[in-house]
């Protein structure tokens, strides 16, 4: 892994303005779905996107991807600033910048064989003129489907195999960075583990760089490198895996890792320490002022409601006058505090 | 509720604005020349056909007819014939070139006509279709959802003038089993019934359409989870079908219907010529065939406004229906 | 009338005796006759869920999780498909038993709480009203009552101002509170039974625990029995007492789940959990099961599980490719059953684990 940047995003925003009728009144709302949002991504480096429904981690993914335009703030791929570009100077990031979707079933054109769907971004980015059928081959044989299925169509493959027709795709053009969004929950568990297999793989071989968008915590420790968890549009934490997982700060992340179910109680591990919210994620249209968490917040006071907490250095890098360790951990709550004791501890004999 | 029934509105006045001008510009500055219709050309010396445009006002400029007719149609217009000045007051949609009638006389008075024969067509269409519709997809797979669906497609496939004329010439004219067309003034009972072979025709052909909607619908609805949800509840089947299911199909049949009834009231060319009916689709036609201007600007008027309200209708209709439907 | 009357408190849990078997399967078969085949989505599948107890049926798409769970309500087109076997709910024997025999035990006897809240709502109707209405179907009472009962119901299960609540349609419902009102709906009738079909795989991760808590907290109080049908063995680990294990239309493991998830003694259990990834530890690389499940039309010979299974090698001759291997104990282990023909399985796959 290098320590070159590839993805530069900073304040990033995008609302979707609409009206509505109110009683006898025209109000005008705001759908805040990523306000302000900011993070980087090296080469060969995973971000992970964690967080629940509308948290907005699936428009930010279409925001990287420039497939929507942001509101405000700026994208920059390799230093160059892609924020407000055009369609036809998009080419270039359209080819560098490649996207993996959860939906194995609707993402491929089932009239298409899969030979045309795997030739079809070689041909619009000029890729290897004239051998376009043996570089399908090899794609296929990289995602670990048989080379001879070329001629067959996306109903005659299961639903894993499915998911690795959309990530040859992704790779056919030989992108820098994969977003993929949700690649793995429309699978069945046991071909989950394939296709997490495969993409790590991948990731490795190729040294590709991924936004890792998912909502089971588990799949995302496995595979990121970093988590950023989004809540209602914001970053309230994001660092490295291992100081998200293991002491996180921010009491959404701790109720988050808390509130998922953990297979170790059946091994008589049990976490120390749970943690339930109460209710359900507001509504992205005018969220709450000031910390958007505190509706739902066990430790919210009244400065929570009237001021909008700053994504900064987690206290215990504070504490330790900063980077003991070097890794990245920024938090944004007023009252901070580690919590050690969400996750089961898992001692291994080996 | 009240404020978007007002913006709707606006937005439906400015829809038939947008159509009478439009409608203007085609018909008034065509090239074709009314006047020729009114006296034909081989026998009409031209001082007369100049002095036919003048009194029909077509001698003079367009934008100026344009701001009569206009003016005509909020404030009332007079007209000047043969030396007498007769007043017409708005919304005054003018005068017939052909009959000198009153446009809105014209129109009005045959509107019943049409109204009673879209009325009993629709109650013939949307019972026939949503008994068979519901009957086929209840019993989905079955020999009587195949004959249903056969029979839908069968009378669907035959051109409709051609079934119109059999019915008109066979069971009416011929062997006297329904009766004529006779108009209002002869007795009300005398015209229900002559109106009833026109409506059962047109009413059983549209039927066929409404058949395969329903049908569509309800298999769509009954395949829902929450129709999964009331059976697992051990209400009867019968309020499983009709509380849960039929009310869900029949949201989607609802926008069609009111725009089928808006044709229906904007005239049927074809059932009006057909089976004699003196409604605003065979006045359409006379219209069309001697150019009679006024006459064709007022059907076209109608037919916006009428199309326009029946939206109107059709969306209150719906929010009424779905609660989801918010009226924004 | 009295208003003690209508309350929630009218309950029948007092009369039920904990571990009292309230539903017994035994062979059920489930297919469905199809253009391309017969579809055998269950084959021969046995289990009891007890009163007191939850019972998770844990499996993949097409294991015939669902499927036999919705025989037990006769939810499926009998015109289209095959019911074999015996289903005895409370002692009444439900396998070609009439639609009148259906409508009277749902809701009363066993209740469904399906996957999607969104969906499984009907749009049209306030909450209060798909409520009263179960209630009303099997109870003979006033719609004011039945109105008053749904609140009730609504106010049990967690939701605030229920009164208002419950003249509100689903699209006013986030989604963790229309499932709490599925839920509602679901024990409106004080069923011995109630049967849960994912209801938590559409919900958030914060709002899926409330939910699981609240499935737990009101078993407690209604002493019901509980089908959990997941595909989540971390759910099952959290909420679940009894366990079984299905795959293409079999069961292949049963016992309780703790133990089951801590020591799966059945090659497909065993593999489906060493491919979970964890959110509280790091894994090198995840184990995951080759293939995929077999076709409903065209089962497997022998063992359904064989063209997946690493140990088949381990089994003399050909057994798992020729004989489906009959439900015995579980060698050396209490409380357990599977289909396997492996000899001492428990041995076999703790090898394997320390080989890794």
């Amino acid at each position: 892994m290098s320590d070159q940047t590839l993805l530069k995003v900073t304040d990033l925003q995008r609302h979707f303005p609409f009206r509505e009728v109110q009683g006898l009144k025209m109000v005008r709302a705001t759908v805040r779905a990523v306000d302000g949002i900011s993070f980087t991504v090296k080469q060969g480096q995973t971000l992970g996107l964690v967080g629940e429904s509308g948290c907005g981690k699936s428009t930010t993914s279409r925001l990287v991807t420039r497939l929507d335009e942001p509101t405000a703030g700026s994208i920059e791929f390799e230093g160059r600033d892609i924020t407000h570009l055009k369609e036809h100077q998009l080419r270039g990031i359209r080819r560098d910048v490649q996207m993996i979707f959860q939906d194995p079933y609707s993402s491929l054109n089932p009239r298409h064989t899969v030979g045309s769907i795997l030739t079809t971004p070689l041909k619009v980015h000029g890729l290897h003129k004239g051998k376009e059928k043996q570089r399908v081959q090899e794609l296929l044989e990289l995602v670990g489907l048989n080379p001879e299925h070329i001629n067959r169509y996306p109903s005659e493959f299961s639903g894993g195999q499915r998911q690795r027709i959309g990530i040859a795709r992704a790779l056919a053009v030989e992108p820098k960075l994969i977003i993929a969004d949700e690649p793995v929950s429309a699978l069945d568990v046991s071909i989950q583990a394939q296709v997490m297999n495969l993409l790590a793989k991948l990731r490795d071989e190729l040294d590709l760089a991924f936004i890792f968008v998912a909502h089971d915590l588990g799949v995302v420790r496995h595979f990121c490198d970093q988590v950023a968890v989004m809540y209602l549009g914001k970053i309230v934490e994001y660092g490295d895996k291992k100081k998200i997982y293991e002491a996180p700060e921010h009491p959404y992340t701790q109720a988050l890792l808390s509130a998922a179910p953990d297979i170790n109680v059946a091994r008589g591990i049990a976490p120390k320490e749970r943690i339930r919210l109460v209710g359900d994620v507001p509504s992205p249209i005018d969220p709450p002022s000031g910390c958007r968490f505190r509706t739902r917040c066990w430790k919210a006071q009244d400065v929570c409601a009237q001021q909008e907490p700053p994504l900064v250095a987690a206290e215990a890098d504070i504490s330790t006058r900063g980077r003991r360790e070097g890794g990245l951990h920024l938090q944004a709550c007023h009252f901070p505090e580690v919590k050690t004791d969400l996750v089961a501890e898992v001692e291994h004999s080996a | 509720m009240l404020i978007y029934i007002l913006r709707r509105l606006a937005l439906a006045l400015s829809v038939v604005l947008a159509t009478m001008v439009s409608a203007f510009l085609l018909f008034f500055a065509a090239p074709s020349d009314p006047a020729l219709a009114l006296c034909p050309e081989s026998k009409c010396p031209p001082e007369r056909l100049a002095q036919i445009s003048a009194s029909l006002g077509l001698d003079r400029p367009l934008r100026q007819q344009f701001f009569e007719y206009f003016s005509g149609l909020f404030v009332g217009r007079d007209f000047t014939y043969a030396g007498d000045t007769v007043h017409c007051s708005a919304p005054c949609l003018g005068f017939s070139f052909l009959t000198r009638q009153s446009v809105n006389d014209e129109l009005f008075s045959r509107f019943p006509n049409t109204v009673v024969l879209a009325i009993m067509a629709a109650i013939v269409f949307v019972t026939v279709g949503v008994v068979t519709g519901i009957a086929a997809a209840v019993r989905r797979g079955t020999a009587a959802d195949r004959l249903i669906v056969g029979a839908s497609q069968v009378l669907g496939a035959i051109p409709y003038y051609v079934l119109a004329l059999l019915v008109a010439l066979y069971p009416v004219i011929l062997w006297h089993v329904l009766p004529q067309f006779s108009p209002m003034s002869e007795g009300f009972g005398r015209f229900l019934l002559g109106l009833l072979a026109p409506a059962l025709i047109l009413g059983l052909v549209t039927s066929a359409s409404y058949t395969r909607y329903t049908r569509n619908s309800m298999l769509e609805t009954l395949s829902m989870d929450y129709v999964r949800t009331a059976r697992s509840k051990g209400i009867p089947e019968r309020t499983v079908l009709f509380q849960h299911g039929f009310r869900a199909a029949m949201s989607p049949i609802l926008t069609i219907l009111g725009l089928d009834i808006a044709y229906l009231l904007t005239g049927t060319l074809i059932t009006e010529q057909i089976f004699g009916v003196d409604g605003i689709g065979r006045r359409t036609i006379q219209a069309f065939r001697s150019q009679d201007l006024p006459v064709i600007m007022g059907s076209v008027l109608m037919t916006a406004v009428i199309i326009v309200v029946m939206n109107l209708i059709v969306d209150i209709g719906y929010s009424l229906v779905d609660p989801r439907v918010r009226l924004s | 009338m009295s208003t003690s009357t209508n309350t929630v408190s009218t309950r029948t849990a007092g009369a039920n005796t904990a571990g009292e078997v309230v539903l017994d399967v035994s062979d059920l078969s489930v297919a469905f006759p199809t253009e391309e085949g017969l579809v055998q989505a269950v084959s021969n599948l046995s289990y009891q869920a007890r009163l007191g107890r939850t019972l998770a049926i844990v499996g993949e798409s097409g294991s015939g999780k669902s499927v036999s769970s919705m025989a037990v309500l006769g939810l499926h087109n009998p015109k289209r498909t095959r019911i074999t076997g015996s289903i005895k709910l409370d002692g009444l024997e439900l396998v070609g038993a009439p639609a009148s025999t259906f409508q009277k035990i749902r809701s009363t006897k066993a209740a469904m709480v399906f996957q999607d809240p969104q969906s499984s709502l009907h749009p049209f109707h306030k909450i209060g009203k798909q409520i009263a209405e179960a209630y009303q179907a099997h109870n003979k009472v006033s719609k004011q009552i039945a109105h008053k009962r749904a609140v009730e119901m609504l106010d049990l299960v967690g939701i605030p101002n229920p009164q208002r609540r419950a003249n509100q349609y689903p699209h006013e419902f986030s989604g963790g509170m229309r499932q709490r009102a599925m839920i509602a709906l679901g024990l409106v009738n004080n069923p011995k039974l109630l049967i849960a079909d994912e209801p938590t795989t559409a919900l958030d991760v914060t709002v899926q625990a409330q939910i699981l808590d609240l499935v737990n907290d009101l078993q407690k109080e209604f002493g019901s029995a509980v089908i959990l049908i997941t595909h989540d063995l971390a759910v099952v680990a959290e909420t679940a007492d009894d366990i079984l294990v299905m795959y293409a239309g079999r069961g292949v493991e049963k016992g309780s789940a703790k133990e089951v998830l801590a020591q799966p003694s059945m090659p497909y259990t065993y593999g489906l959990l060493q491919s979970l990834p964890s959110h509280s530890e790091d894994l090198d690389e995840l184990k995951a099961i080759p293939g995929a499940p077999p076709s409903l039309l065209n089962l497997p010979s022998g063992c359904s599980f064989h063209p997946r299974c690493q140990f088949k090698d381990q089994v003399p001759g050909d057994a798992c490719f020729t004989q489906l291997p009959e439900w015995r104990p579980t060698p050396g282990l209490s409380n357990r059953e599977i289909r396997c023909h492996l000899a001492d399985p428990v041995a076999t796959l703790q090898l394997d684990e320390g080989a890794r």
